[in-house]
């Protein structure tokens, strides 16, 4: 195979469908512009929703309540074990309780400007302002979010963020949300208005007549490969992180749904936008399958620090103060340690590359409670941050009451996904995409509890009028599985199998997985440079090309076989690398998550270049490692005027 | 460090199980449980066995899926989640037992991966508060005084991994149902459907073959979030409250 080092230019995407005017209207605009279906009609129209995290649950959750027959997907044994599950710190809404200056116009502009300019203003005010709605939801649903004495929310602060706007559950607010969101979809299940199908995974999409009209899925414990048809798809099923093998994603999170979509025609928007997130635990051996996150809210009352000199090996304990370097504090002074995820994920690895990481293999910073301890004493630091210092512990034997934490850089979210509209509808008629799994509002970054509101506002409020307009306008033509164009998408995904489960080869799914995931990190990582890139669009397709000579997968299809998902799975991480080097390559501008060495300013940080690259690249498929074609989708700044994101 | 593992290997729900034994070497004390069943499985692959089926996922103690009884105890030897669980408080050389949940209510689908959906039949069943999306009141209507926000998260945090199912010798899932009975009555937004909760989450736990509570507390020994016994004393009075009204 030769690798694709070129693209084409295809027309740039003109329309958004955001509606135009002042962006504070564009939602109530767009609301009330959308075609609606008579409560009674709604029966009549099946609409498929794969994933249930926080955007899954809560959109089949409330599609079922507006009357509509849902069909949902999971390949977890309980919709309650989606990845949302483990987000730790918290959910951002402008409500302006502390009476701090927050509103909705600053928690768009705080959105706008942490994504780097690059995400787009019209979906990021109505993120805005949905959040405060979000909340009132999720009050009233049950979540137990932290509260004052006075029975009032508590909140506190997140990394690139002057307010207190984020909402939390000690240390465990995604679950939290996500078991409201379940819990919700729960009562559908029982009154009929869901059809749950847990343990079953989407391996293909369905397009008849030009529209999305269906899914094929594998059941994972008999190995059935069957076909669901419906009038409208949804894909809330999260991020591509896995790509990189070691990242802060659940281990079976994958990007089958969002690579055979891409196949059969969704363009795939900003693939190299990956998310690099400061405070995670680092690695300790080859053994390790996953990396462990701990949340960004410890930022708040913990401080960041390396020895000054370089090889210093002395237990921080015996380190004095005068020869510590507090360095976000230093470089950062009116952020400190709480600068947004990509600037506090770049300062730790310059100063690790200097020679100054702690721990095994030099690949850590201190993470330092000693201070919090001192001022606030133990209980009150132990309420705020206890389960998180818990679960350090239990991961690696150390007290971080007594010794500061070590924290290393990790993958966590990924901001590029399907391309959609304003309506969350991708370049495929009536398939949505939702969550993580679009790429539509976090721009090149994303700040702190920003993703579980995006989750949470596509589902239950951005969604369910955007499926009513599509099916108002769309009269649904019949359709059997037996037709061709059903049947030969289910064919495709039964040969498919049977060719992985054919090789017999001598290496193991996770063998290639790792070795991907080690050029991803190394070549597309938190720095990239062209030859770099250049290296790793050489090796993928070879590597490609020995998966599908070498891999092996013992057992059949036609029962529980977690080597045939997992090797599954890894054959689309293959293809989707590819072409999130290829995006990395082409963009030669720094930008959030994204840095490439070769654009940055004096001072060594990150340099935009918005003359060449205000745009978001959407890319569609022509073929397994053949020149995609790039669509560009102009973005325009009205309201929060670019400038180089400065947090000193 | 050195293990001898004997491995509970089932095919099918409907099929004989048994044990089998696995040497595992180079087994580092930072490995995680999980990990050291990732390297015994990479061994089988490449020797054209299957591999072990076990359920994991997130792999940070908080999605609930990993669940497998080592030496006895749902877990293994420390309070926490199989994936949370460090090869460090295992000895070199010793012989480990790993077997599935063993409950009525959760059929085995294949060694060690268990079929919890009956969980799921219990939520259901009442285990929500009944708030359509969109016309929520505004979230400080209602203040919550923060004794009862705690107390509500403390009983929230269940994971609904199963375990305290697994370690109840009647196969009881009266902790897992107290906890979510708990969580939602203790709060105002609850109040409402208090009744209606208790009696709905109750009569499906019994529909679903989990045997009777008689209070044995190995369920909250096992529970990996720390879920009070005395969350169940609560639902055994939010019962009786319900049914005397």
């Amino acid at each position: 195979m030769t690798p694709y080092l070129d693209y084409t230019v295809g027309a740039p995407i003109a329309d958004t469908k955001a509606p135009a005017g002042p962006i504070e209207q564009r939602w109530d605009q767009r609301r009330f512009e959308a075609k609606l279906v008579n409560p009674a009609n709604r029966r009549r129209h099946t609409v498929i929703v794969v994933g249930t995290g926080l955007a899954g649950a809560s959109a089949g959750a409330t599609l079922a309540e507006q009357g509509y027959r849902v069909v949902q997907f999971c390949f977890q044994d309980s919709p309650r074990r989606a990845h949302s599950i483990a987000a730790q710190g918290g959910i951002n809404a402008a409500k302006n309780y502390r009476n701090d200056g927050d509103s909705v116009r600053r928690l768009f502009y705080d959105t706008v400007k942490g994504g780097d300019f690059r995400a787009r203003e019209s979906n990021v005010h109505r993120l805005a302002q949905i959040s405060v709605e979000i909340i009132d939801q999720c009050v009233a649903q049950g979540v137990p979010f932290a509260r004052e004495y006075g029975g009032l929310l508590d909140t506190r602060s997140f990394g690139g963020v002057q307010v207190q706007r984020t909402f939390y559950a000690r240390g465990q607010t995604g679950q939290q949300l996500l078991l409201g969101a379940y819990q919700a979809l729960s009562r559908q299940i029982a009154g009929g208005g869901v059809e749950m199908h847990p343990r079953t995974e989407m391996l293909d999409l369905v397009v008849a007549g030009g529209r999305a009209r269906g899914i094929v899925a594998r059941d994972l414990v008999t190995g059935e490969v069957t076909t669901h048809l419906a009038d409208a798809v949804v894909l809330a099923t999260g991020g591509y992180g896995n790509v990189f093998h070691l990242s802060t994603n659940a281990k079976n999170s994958n990007a089958t749904a969002v690579w055979r979509a891409h196949r059969r025609g969704a363009y795939f928007g900003n693939p190299c936008f990956t998310q690099i997130h400061p405070t995670c635990i680092p690695r300790s051996g080859d053994h390790q399958s996953k990396l462990t996150l701990m949340s960004e809210s410890l930022r708040n009352d913990g401080r960041i620090w390396v020895p000054k000199a370089a090889g210093d090996t002395r237990p921080p304990a015996d380190i004095p103060e005068a020869e510590r370097d507090y360095y976000l504090e230093r470089m950062y002074p009116s952020f400190g340690n709480l600068v947004p995820r990509d600037i506090a994920s770049r300062a730790a690895k310059a100063v690790c590359d200097e020679g100054r990481g702690v721990g095994p293999g030099g690949q850590g910073v201190y993470l330092d409670f000693a201070d919090a301890v001192a001022r606030l004493g133990r209980d009150t630091v132990s309420a705020r941050y206890g389960n998180l210092f818990e679960m350090y512990e239990r991961i690696t034997a150390e007290d971080p009451y007594r010794v500061p934490m070590r924290i290393y850089p990790a993958v966590h979210y990924t901001m590029g996904g399907l391309w959609v509209d304003y309506d969350l509808q991708t370049t495929v008629p009536g398939l949505f995409a939702i969550g993580e799994a679009n790429f539509s509002d976090h721009g090149a970054n994303r700040l702190g509890a920003s993703a579980l509101m995006q989750g949470l506002a596509d589902g239950y409020f951005v969604l369910p009028p955007a499926v009513n307009d599509y099916l108002a306008r769309h009269p649904v033509q019949p359709l059997e599985p037996q037709d061709p164009q059903v049947e030969s998408v289910r064919q495709e995904v039964t040969d498919r199998l049977a060719r992985l489960l054919a090789v017999r080869g001598d290496r193991t799914p996770e063998s290639f997985h790792r070795e991907l995931g080690r050029i991803m990190w190394d070549e597309c990582g938190m720095a990239r440079t062209d030859a770099g890139l250049r290296r790793a669009l050489a090796r993928i397709p070879a590597l490609r090309e020995e998966f599908w000579r070498r891999v092996t997968v013992p057992g059949s299809g036609d029962s529980l076989n977690q080597q045939l998902e997992k090797a599954n799975r890894v054959a689309d991480h293959l293809e989707l690398a590819e072409l999130m080097c290829l995006d990395a390559l082409h963009r030669t501008e720094s930008c959030g998550g994204h840095f490439r060495e070769e654009s940055r300013t004096e001072q060594g940080e990150a340099l935009r270049d918005d003359e060449a690259f205000s745009y978001a690249a959407a890319w569609e498929f022509t073929g397994t490692g053949r020149a995609p074609v790039l669509h560009r989708e102009q973005l325009d700044f009205e309201y929060v005027h670019p400038t180089q994101r400065s947090y000193a | 460090m050195n293990l001898t593992l004997r491995i509970w290997r089932q095919a099918g729900p409907d099929e004989p199980g048994g044990f089998t034994t696995y040497q595992v070497g180079e087994i580092s004390p930072d490995m995680s449980f999980l990990e050291m069943l990732d390297t015994l499985n990479e061994t089988l692959v490449l020797r054209g066995e299957e591999p072990v089926a076990f359920d994991h996922d997130c792999r940070e103690g908080i999605c609930g899926a990993c669940g497998m009884v080592i030496d006895g105890q749902a877990h293994g030897p420390q309070p926490t989640t199989t994936c949370q669980l460090h090869m460090r408080h295992f000895e070199d050389g010793a012989t480990v037992d790993v077997e599935p949940w063993r409950a009525a209510a959760f059929p085995v689908v294949k060694d060690l991966v268990v079929d919890r959906t009956a969980l799921d039949r219990v939520i259901g069943a009442g285990g929500y508060i009944t708030a359509p999306t969109g016309s929520a009141p505004e979230a400080h209507a209602t203040p919550v005084p923060k004794e009862a926000a705690d107390a509500a998260f403390e009983h929230a945090a269940c994971i609904g991994c199963g375990a305290c199912v697994a370690a109840c010798p009647n196969g009881s899932a009266m902790l897992f149902t107290a906890a979510k009975v708990v969580h939602l009555n203790l709060l105002p937004q609850g109040a409402p459907e208090r009744s209606s909760r208790v009696r709905g989450m109750v009569g499906a736990m019994d529909a679903e073959d989990f045997g009777g509570c008689t209070n044995t507390g190995e369920c909250a020994t096992a529970c990996p979030k720390g879920i009070p016994l005395s969350a169940i004393s609560a639902l055994n009075r939010e019962f009786l409250r319900s049914t005397l009204r």
